[in-house]
C-alpha cells in the first residue's frame, strides 16, 4: 500500500526540473505518435523550431504571436492570483477591439497620436468594463464567475459578428462580409520591425511584477487569494480589491484587442481574439502564476504555433498539430504538479511506517 | 410550422446529449469545460468509423467511446493527480479541437453513403405520432432523437430516485461526508465523468453522422459552450435540460429563418439569446442562493482526503 502526503516546500530548481521533465515526456509521446504517422520526430521538431525562428521574418511572426499571449496572460494572472477565475479574456479582447475600432473607423481624421492614444484608452476602458460586470455580480450576489465570464465571451463575439455582417459592413466589399480596412493613421507604428505592442508588453511585465510584489493593491490581491476571511479581518476592502483588479485584468485584455485589430489585421473581424484568451489562461497557469516566467512560456507557445504553421507546408502535417502539442504538453505539466505538491510514501504490508 | 418545430428538435438533440453529459459530470462536483473538445472528438471518430465501416451502430459507439476516453484523461488529471479543473477542461477543449482538426484534414470532403444516411431516416412511432401537432413533431424523428429523450428521463430517474444517484449527489455536494460514509469518491467521479464524456461524444457523433452529415472544420461551432450554458439554464436538472435544449435549438434556427422575412437584426439577436438568457438565469439564481438551487456545493472545489481538517 501507499499513502499520499503533502510535500514539504521543494527547492525551486527541483520544481523546474519536474516541470521540464513533464514537458519532455509530452514531447516524447507526441514524437511516438508522429513516428506512427511515418514522420521522423526529430526532424519534425527541428524544422518546427527553424520554422519559428529560422529567419528574421519568421522571428517577427513568432513575436507577433508572443505579444498578445504575454499581455493577455498577465491580465489573467492578476485575477487568478485572487482566485477569481476570469476565463473571459477572449471576450475582453473582443470588446477592446470593438471600442478601438470604433475610433479607428469613424474618427480617423483625428491627428495620429491622439487617435492612437484614444484607441488604446477606449479599448482598455471597454475591456475593463466587460470584466467588471461579472465581478460586480460576484461581489454583490456571489455569482459563479467562471461560468459568467465564459458566457460574456460569446456575447462579445456575437457583437462582432453583428458588426461585421451588418452594422459596420463595408459597402464597397462586393458583398463580402468584412469591415473596411483602417485608415493609415489608425495603424500602430513599428519599432525595429515589430509593432509597438512589444514595448507595451515589456512595460507590462515589469509593471505587473511591481504591482504584485511592491504595492498595497498587489499585497491585497495575494491576501484575498489566500483567504477572503483573513483579508476581511485585516480590515481590507475585499470587494473593492476584486472590482479594481478585475477592471485592470479586463483592461489589459482590451489592450490586446486593439493591437490585434490595428497592428496585425488592419481591421476588426470575428477572428480578432483567435483563441488567445484561452491559451493565455494556460500560459498563466503553466508559468506557476509568476509574472517573470510568463513571457518565456508565451514565447514557447508562440514557437509551437508558428512552427506548426511552417511544418504544415514542409511535411504536409496538418496545422492542428500545434493545438494537439499545446494540449498534450499542458496536460503533462498539469499532471506533474501533483509531484510538486504531494509525495507518495510506500508502506510495507504490516502497518504504517514512518 | 410542424417542419420548423421538427427542425428545432433536431437542432436541440446534440445540445441535449452534451448537456446531459455535463450535468452528470458536474453532479460529481467536477466542472469539465472540455465539452466542446469531447464533442469534436466524438464527431471525428464517429465519422471516421462510420465512413470506413458503413455501420451506424459501430459509428455511434465509436463516438461515445472516444468521448469517454477523452473524459477519462480529464478524470485522471483532475481526480487522481488533483490538477485544476478549469485549466484541465480548457486543455481538453484545445486537445479535442486539435485532434479533430488533425484527423479531419484527412476526412475533408468525404461524404457518407446513401445507404448509411438512410438508416437515420425518421421513424414514426405508432399511435403517438398521430397526436395532432405534438405527434409529428416529437414522435416522427430518427432514433437518435428518441435515444436522447430516453437518456434525459433515465438520467433524471437515476440521479434523483436511485441509491447510486443519491451517493452521486452526496459526492458532488459534500465529498468529505460521502467519503466518511463509505462511498468511494474517486470511483464515483471517474465513472460519471466518463459517462458524461460518452454523452458529449454522442452529441458530437450526431452532428457529423446525422445532422450535417459530412465532415467540416470546427463542426460543433460552439455548441459545447452552449451546452455548458444549458446546464446552468436547466439548473442541473436533466428534465429541464430536455425542455431547455429544444428551446435553445429553436432559438438557433429561428434567427436563420427570420432572415427570409427581412426582419433586421433578428438573426444576431437570436444567436446572442442563449447567452443572454443564461447570464440572466445565473444572476437570478445567485440572488436567491440557498433557496433550492441545484448547483452542487462542491462544484469545481477539488477534494483531497488528506486535506480534511
Amino acid at each position: 500500500m501507499f499513502k499520499i502526503t503533502k510535500q514539504r516546500e521543494l527547492p525551486i530548481v527541483k520544481v523546474v526540473l519536474i516541470k521540464l521533465a513533464a514537458i519532455a515526456c509530452g514531447l516524447m509521446l507526441l514524437g511516438v505518435a508522429l513516428a506512427f504517422l511515418g514522420h521522423n520526430p526529430i526532424k519534425v521538431y527541428s524544422e518546427l523550431v527553424l520554422g519559428a525562428l529560422g529567419s528574421s521574418y519568421r522571428l517577427v511572426e513568432t513575436i507577433n504571436v508572443m505579444i498578445p499571449l504575454t499581455i493577455t496572460a498577465l491580465g489573467v494572472l492578476i485575477a487568478f492570483k485572487m482566485k477569481f477565475w476570469n476565463i473571459g479574456a477572449e471576450g475582453q479582447i473582443a470588446m477592446g477591439a470593438i471600442a478601438g475600432s470604433y475610433l479607428a473607423l469613424f474618427h480617423s481624421n483625428l491627428p495620429k497620436p491622439i487617435l492612437l492614444v484614444g484607441m488604446v484608452l477606449l479599448a482598455m476602458l471597454a475591456g475593463g468594463v466587460w470584466a467588471l460586470i461579472p465581478a460586480f455580480f460576484k461581489v454583490r450576489y456571489n455569482s459563479n464567475e467562471t461560468l459568467f465570464t465564459l458566457m460574456m465571451n460569446y456575447l462579445a463575439i456575437q457583437l462582432i459578428v453583428f458588426l461585421q455582417f451588418s452594422a459596420w459592413k463595408d459597402p464597397k466589399s462586393f458583398g463580402f462580409a468584412k469591415i473596411a480596412q483602417f485608415n493609415e493613421s489608425a495603424i500602430f507604428p513599428k519599432l525595429f520591425g515589430v509593432h509597438i505592442g512589444w514595448v507595451a508588453m515589456l512595460f507590462l511585465v515589469f509593471a505587473i511584477y511591481m504591482l504584485i510584489n511592491h504595492t498595497k493593491l498587489g499585497y491585497e490581491i495575494c491576501v484575498v487569494g489566500t483567504s477572503k476571511n483573513t483579508a476581511k479581518y485585516a480590515g481590507m476592502d475585499v470587494k473593492g480589491t476584486i472590482l479594481k483588479t478585475l477592471f485592470l485584468s479586463g483592461a489589459i485584455a482590451g489592450l490586446v484587442g486593439v493591437f490585434q485589430a490595428s497592428a496585425i489585421n488592419g481591421t476588426l473581424s470575428v477572428q480578432v481574439s483567435g483563441g488567445y484568451g484561452f491559451t493565455a489562461i494556460i500560459i498563466a497557469w503553466l508559468s506557476g502564476m509568476s509574472t517573470l516566467v510568463v513571457p518565456f512560456t508565451a514565447f514557447f507557445f508562440a514557437i509551437l504555433t508558428q512552427g506548426a504553421n511552417y511544418i504544415q507546408t514542409v511535411f504536409q502535417i496538418p496545422q492542428a498539430l500545434a493545438e494537439v502539442m499545446q494540449a498534450v504538453i499542458l496536460i503533462f505539466a498539469l499532471g506533474s504538479e501533483f509531484f510538486v505538491t504531494y509525495r507518495i510514501e510506500w508502506q510495507s504490508k504490516g502497518g504504517p511506517t514512518t | 410550422m410542424i417542419l420548423f418545430l421538427m427542425a428545432a428538435i433536431q437542432a436541440g438533440t446534440p445540445l441535449l446529449l452534451a448537456t446531459l453529459g455535463e450535468i452528470i459530470t458536474e453532479r460529481t462536483g467536477n466542472l469539465n469545460l472540455g465539452v466542446e473538445g469531447m464533442m469534436l472528438i466524438g464527431a471525428v471518430f464517429g465519422f471516421l468509423v462510420g465512413h470506413s465501416t458503413e455501420m451506424p451502430f459501430l459509428a455511434i459507439a465509436a463516438g461515445a467511446a472516444s468521448g469517454a476516453v477523452a473524459a477519462g484523461i480529464y478524470a485522471f488529471v483532475t481526480v487522481t493527480l488533483r490538477a485544476n479543473q478549469v485549466v484541465t477542461g480548457l486543455a481538453l477543449t484545445i486537445f479535442g479541437t486539435g485532434v479533430s482538426g488533425f484527423i479531419g484534414k484527412y476526412l475533408m470532403g468525404f461524404v457518407l453513403s446513401e445507404g448509411f444516411i438512410d438508416q437515420f431516416e425518421p421513424i414514426a412511432i405508432p399511435l403517438l405520432s398521430k397526436i395532432p401537432l405534438i405527434g409529428p413533431v416529437l414522435f416522427n424523428q430518427n432514433y437518435f432523437v428518441y435515444l436522447a429523450y430516453l437518456l434525459a428521463i433515465a438520467s433524471w430517474f437515476y440521479i434523483e430516485r436511485t441509491r447510486f444517484g443519491l451517493n452521486l449527489r452526496m459526492v458532488g455536494e459534500n465529498p468529505a461526508a460521502a467519503d466518511a460514509s463509505g462511498i468511494n469518491v474517486s470511483l464515483y467521479k471517474y465513472v460519471h465523468i466518463m459517462i458524461g464524456g460518452a454523452l458529449c461524444g454522442l452529441g458530437g457523433a450526431y452532428l457529423s453522422l446525422v445532422y450535417v452529415p459530412a465532415w467540416q472544420e470546427n463542426l460543433t461551432a460552439g455548441r459545447g459552450w452552449i451546452a455548458i450554458a444549458l446546464v446552468i439554464f436547466s439548473q442541473w436538472n436533466t428534465l429541464y435540460a430536455l425542455f431547455g435544449s429544444y428551446l435553445f435549438g429553436m432559438l438557433g434556427i429561428l434567427g436563420f429563418r427570420l432572415q427570409q422575412f427581412n426582419i433586421p437584426y433578428a438573426q444576431y439577436i437570436f444567436s446572442a439569446m442563449p447567452y443572454v438568457i443564461t447570464i440572466t438565469v445565473l444572476i437570478i439564481t445567485s440572488m436567491q442562493k440557498g433557496k433550492g438551487s441545484n448547483e452542487p456545493e462542491g462544484l469545481s472545489v477539488p477534494y483531497f482526503r488528506e486535506d480534511r481538517h
